[in-house]
């Protein structure tokens, strides 16, 4: 058996989840296996994970489960583990997938192998790619364990749904948690909902130690607003306090994926790319021929960015009323 | 108030990573070293707090004798102790770091009393395993809670904050507690020339601890595989526009 765990934030199931269950209905496939499911807590989205093909989905139902308990959510998958003995438990390796595995493997006392791109099970050890440096760099690993337990890279594979409708059948499962696996639990929750974030825009205008200081991101956001889009940075620019990191793309940062992503005096550090790779397009801003960042680019301009940013805003306006 | 923080010394590639030889590791022949910037997060956070609370800061490192340049970092900007678990170099798997990490800190505690808080970065830059510090909470029986951005010390609690991709949520935990922060709870303060010669004055303390071992191995690092992509260069303004234009980028 295949166990795949279906993270979710108040019962919205997290996008990236179902790529999860796509790589353990697949896994289950290659050795036969059955393929089921885990949900903790309140409201399981019992018709999307049906989707993906799992033939049953464990409810793990619990009076203090009302909200997300990282160790609770790890002992009552342990527990489940124990008495189901499944070969491999996979979630997706989000902070909150790495965060439940971590404690499934603590609880365990298993290794937890975080943000594995791809598995080849073997009779004793399984081998795993897996990244490192946020994406940078390729680790193949052996696992050997009594459960498997890992993560997979978000965005390694599509999420795609299984190919025959199979009826999926709702078990519960009450876990045995005690008052220190309890402590620490969600008590608030502030919304704050923006329009575009820097995550989901379609346009990132993202500016680097080039654009010289805190004022000079202003002809950035002209652009970016013209764009439909929203402003990036780099690490230099937000150690620089002239961003706020909630701005920072990179391994620390957040990692986006637009249409078109404008890289303007960002130098192309391995930790930056990590962050701004999975953009259709890339269009890079630089004065230095030789940058590093032209390798990662689809189109380049080579010059002085505090020129060149007004002057294609300056340009796009005129087009416009022209 | 006793505050711990755990750092992991790394190196510091810049455009290209160059691999060893043997693929076991990252050719460090050029590059300095440096710790994740969580984790310098985690070190600017504990001096803050060790500030507000009239407490003291300990870091602490498992990693190569070399590893004491980035203790050193730490003391220059207010830690006032340093650790060293000495390692032969090799990178140690998650299962043998926190064990011999959660042994180290019981032994700092029985001679010197426990410590209120200790601090994780979210996850180390290099293997990035997120869990030596939810291990080492599980081995010391401690509450922790991992990507936090906003802490808050009072009256025995700590109200810490987490940001999802709707808002964020708030836990609260008694200490003595564990933490794993993320990059942006603060910006860390440079070291002063007074800092750095502080810190040539602390004393590191060694602590000896064996290698556990576990399922988990690494065997080879590879590059990933480059879509090299082909740059156009783009000669004017106006082919850029003629670009954003033929991208649909323009007018949505
Ligand atoms: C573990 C770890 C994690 C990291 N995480 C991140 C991360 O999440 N995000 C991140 O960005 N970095 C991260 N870094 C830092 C990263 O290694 C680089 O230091 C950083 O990305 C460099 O920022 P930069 O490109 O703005 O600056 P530089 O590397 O200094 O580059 C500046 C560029 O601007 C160009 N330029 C200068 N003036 C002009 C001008 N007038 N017009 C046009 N071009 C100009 C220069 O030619 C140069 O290419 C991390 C590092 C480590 C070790
Ligand atoms: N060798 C080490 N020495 C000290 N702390 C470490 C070491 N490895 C990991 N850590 C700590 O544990 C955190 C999580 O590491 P990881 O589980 O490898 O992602 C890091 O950010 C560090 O704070």
């Amino acid at each position: 058996m295949i166990l795949a765990l279906v993270t979710h934030d108040d019962a919205v199931i997290e996008e990236t989840a179902f790529q999860a269950l796509t790589m353990a209905r697949q896994l289950a496939a290659e050795l036969g296996a059955d393929f089921r499911a885990v949900w903790v807590g309140d409201a399981p989205d019992i018709e999307r994970i049906g989707v993906y093909g799992a033939t049953t989905l464990h409810h793990v139902t619990h009076d203090a489960l009302d909200d997300y308990a990282p160790q609770a959510w790890g002992k009552a998958l342990a527990q489940l583990v124990s008495s189901l003995s499944p070969k491999a438990v996979v979630a997706i390796g989000s902070d909150r997938g790495n965060e439940v595995m971590a404690h499934v493997g603590a609880f365990l006392e298993e290794p937890m192998v975080a943000n594995v791109r791809d598995v080849t099970p073997g009779p004793e050890a399984w081998e795993m790619t897996r990244t490192r440096w946020g994406g940078s760099l390729i680790e193949k690993a052996t696992l050997e364990a009594g459960v498997k337990l890992l993560t997979l890279t978000e965005h390694a594979l599509e999420a795609t749904p299984a190919d025959s409708p199979v009826d999926l059948s709702v078990e519960a499962f009450t876990p045995d948690l005690g008052e220190a696996d309890l402590i620490a639990k969600v008590t608030d929750r502030v919304t704050t909902s923006e329009g575009i974030t820097l995550a989901t825009a379609p346009v990132v205008v993202s500016g680097g130690r080039g654009v010289g200081s805190a004022e000079g991101f202003e002809s950035l956001e002209q652009l970016a607003g013209l764009l439909g889009g929203v402003v990036g940075c780099s690490r230099v620019v937000t150690n620089n306090g002239w961003r706020p990191h909630s701005d920072q793309v990179g391994q620390t940062g957040t990692v986006v994926a637009p249409d078109l992503y404008i890289a303007c005096g960002i130098s192309g550090a391995t930790q930056h790319i990590a962050g701004c790779k999975g953009a259709k397009k890339i269009l890079a801003i630089n004065s230095d021929v030789e940058a590093p960042i032209l390798m990662s680019a689809d189109y380049a301009v080579i010059g002085d960015l505090t020129e060149i940013v007004p002057a294609i805003t300056e340009e796009l306006r005129k087009a416009r009323v022209g | 108030m006793r505050v711990l923080v755990c750092v992991k010394r790394v190196p510091a590639p810049g455009a290209r990573i160059v691999l060893t030889e043997d693929a076991r590791s990252i050719d460090t022949n050029l590059l300095s070293f440096t710790v994740s910037p969580h984790e310098e997060c985690a070190v600017e956070e504990g001096v803050r707090l060790a500030e507000a609370n009239d407490g003291t800061v300990t870091v602490l490192t498992l990693g190569p004798p070399q590893a004491e340049e980035q203790l050193r970092s730490s003391l220059a900007v207010g830690a006032h102790e340093a650790v060293l678990i000495p390692t032969d170099g090799e990178d140690w798997d998650p299962i043998s770091t926190a064990s011999a990490i959660a042994d180290a800190i019981g032994e700092l505690e029985s001679s010197n009393g426990p410590f209120d808080l200790i601090l994780f970065g979210n996850e180390s830059a290099d293997s990035g395993g997120y869990q030596v510090g939810i291990r080492i909470a599980h081995a010391l029986e401690r509450p922790i809670v991992s990507g936090i951005k906003g802490i808050d010390v009072g009256d025995g609690r700590v109200q810490l904050r987490r940001e999802t991709t709707t808002g964020s949520e708030v836990y609260e935990l008694p200490l003595p507690a564990v933490v794993a922060v993320k990059e942006g709870i603060n910006l860390p303060r440079y070291p002063t020339l007074k800092g750095r010669l502080n810190a040539k004055k602390v004393e590191v303390q060694r602590i000896e601890e064996k290698r556990v071992g576990s399922g988990q191995k690494m065997v080879r690092l590879e590059n990933p595989i480059q879509e090299v992509s082909e740059t156009t260069v783009l000669d004017d303004v106006s082919a850029v526009v003629d670009l954003l234009e033929e991208l649909q980028m323009v007018g949505r």
